[in-house]
């Protein structure tokens, strides 16, 4: 079951040396690398078959359609999806939670419904609510999180309310790393009749997803943390939701007949992919998915578990050195850290120069950031390709930071 | 690249002992200023008397490189007409921009290696693009 470190010889990129020393990739959380399958997946299909979908009737373009739809069918599956017509390609998660809140969210949400999110939601799950209650009147509502970074159900009660028409929050944090209880807050929300959308970006990469087991209404992820290329993601919605909206975007693809002044609208799920689609992308997903299948979800969650374990072993070691969020048991492999006396920027650029790529800023979660009084942290995220002389290099990296700024002190 | 180049001693030594820190009291303005990429956030006040900057003072959160800036440039324009403020402003903005240095800047010059990681040129210049904005609107009253 384990992931033997051979697989890093998928990944072209992780062969080289950056400012001399061997490339450490440690944001994987920002996007991940991608394995040569998927690459090849990608050239294949602009040296060998490159058409528009669902027109052409030659044999690339019947090749590029039917691979276009094999991917869905791979991801739809991959996420526990009950059919590919549940399954909409969009370029990312951002795409995928404006689609709810334009196309649900404005023709059901009115003056004085609530929205509710958490406190710790990537700005991509925050705005898009912002604009959608500003213009409805509505009330957006937040989910508080405490010291340790998980989320304060305590009150989940009276945040839930018969004026709440929709819950959406992070399924796992790329801020903390939380993994929040979405099955249990799903069961709350739809207690009191509210649709439930999670942000599955962190999520679905990293460990067994199923969109049915976990009980929500719509759920977005994206290709380029998952392997797979980037401007590709996807967001499934429950058959019955997606039937009963109107469609997003207007435009080629998504109808079914036109005339000056109307239209009608295509099937799932072409009715929500309006314009030419991300063909090779899809399909690079698709490959990114068949390469996850192979090595299996359990391994990748195990894998990073124990990369995770000796990361938050490794940088409790450092003098000065604080992890934000819960513990293993909550967490996934993300962790987020300050050092006394250095700014994150300052740790990232010495490490830098020892190959070791990290996140340092606010990782779109200002109100989070905010909320504990700090502008940014640095942030360390791993994946299958991930070992543990990685970390290793980190954390002297981390201790070489602090000598270096130990004269600022 | 040598990480010498961008945390010279002397940057260190502004970061960890920053001078003119806090805020004017009372200010003729008080300007804020952030770098969204980074979330850098600064605030620079200042008092002006017969043309000269009486007195002028920075805070904020941010790395060593944006607060080292800041620390510089309220040492540098203090005691400055308000002219000479506005030609260093262009000095330090042309110089991070790949011009040669003007002579006379002191510390200034420690800041020249931070031209070689583009990525902090906006660090370095966030004090003193909010300094200039806070002239501005001055000189607009």
């Amino acid at each position: 079951m384990d992931i033997p470190a051979s697989i890093r010889e998928d990944f072209p990129i992780l062969r080289q040396r950056v400012n001399g020393r061997p490339l450490v990739y440690l944001d994987s959380a920002a996007t991940s690398q991608k394995p040569r399958q998927v690459i090849e997946a990608l050239v294949r299909f602009y040296e060998e078959y490159n058409a528009n979908v669902h027109r052409g009737v030659y044999s690339i373009a019947e090749r590029a359609t039917t691979e276009y739809e094999a991917a869905r069918a791979r991801v739809a599956g991959f996420i526990g999806a009950d059919g590919p017509e549940e399954l909409i390609f969009t370029r990312n998660v951002t795409e995928a939670l404006n689609l709810v809140a334009q196309a649900w969210g404005r023709a059901h949400i009115g003056a004085g419904d609530e929205i509710l999110v958490t406190e710790m939601e990537h700005h991509s799950n925050l705005v898009p609510w912002q604009l959608l209650a500003q213009e409805r009147e509505a009330r957006l509502r937040h989910i508080p999180f405490d010291a340790t970074g998980r989320l304060v159900l305590d009150g989940l009660d009276r945040l839930i309310t018969d004026r709440t028409k929709i819950v959406s929050l992070v399924h796992v944090s790329n801020t903390f790393g939380t993994v929040n209880p979405v099955a249990e807050i799903a069961r709350a929300a739809h207690a009191r009749g509210a649709l439930v959308v999670v942000d599955g970006a962190q999520s679905t990469p990293h460990r067994p997803v199923n969109v049915q087991a976990l009980g929500v209404d719509f759920f977005g992820f994206t290709g380029h943390k998952m392997l797979g290329p980037m401007g590709i993601g996807g967001l499934w919605g429950r058959r019955a939701l997606l039937e009963e909206m109107a469609p997003f975007l207007g435009g080629g693809e998504m109808i079914s007949d036109v005339w000056l002044d109307r239209a009608t609208w295509n099937e799932l799920p072409w009715k929500y992919e309006a314009g030419t689609p991300n063909v090779a992308d899809a399909i690079g997903l698709g490959a990114a998915v068949d390469y996850l299948e192979r090595i299996g979800m359990d391994a990748v969650a195990a894998h990073e578990r124990e990369i995770t374990a000796y990361a938050l072993e490794r940088l409790g070691e450092i003098p000065g050195l604080h992890i934000l969020g819960p513990g293993l048991e909550d967490r996934g492999g993300v962790v987020s850290f300050l050092i006394d006396g250095v700014h994150p920027h300052d740790v990232a650029q010495v490490l830098d120069t020892e190959g070791v790529c990290i996140r340092a800023g606010h990782h779109c979660t200002k109100p989070l950031h905010r909320k504990l009084g700090i502008g940014a942290s640095a942030r360390a995220s791993f994946y299958v390709y991930t070992v543990k002389g990685e970390i290793d290099v980190l954390a002297r990296g981390l201790l070489r930071t602090r000598e270096l700024f130990s004269v600022a002190r | 690249m040598s990480l010498d180049d961008l945390y010279r001693e002397v940057i260190l030594d502004h970061y960890s002992h920053p001078r003119n820190k806090g805020t004017v009291d009372p200010a003729d303005i008080v300007r804020e200023g952030a770098n969204p990429l980074c979330g850098d956030e600064i605030r620079v006040s200042l008092r002006l008397r017969d043309g000269l900057v009486e007195d002028v003072r920075f805070d904020g959160k941010g790395c060593s490189i944006s607060q080292a800036s800041a620390s510089m440039m309220t040492e540098l324009i203090k005691g400055k007409r308000v002219e000479e403020a506005e030609r260093l402003i262009g000095a330090l903005k042309a110089m991070m921009h790949g011009e040669d240095l003007i002579e006379g800047l002191g510390d200034l010059e420690a800041l020249q290696g931070v031209r070689k990681f583009p990525v902090r040129v906006k660090c370095a210049t966030l004090g003193w693009i909010t300094l200039e904005q806070a002239l501005a609107e001055l000189a607009s009253r």
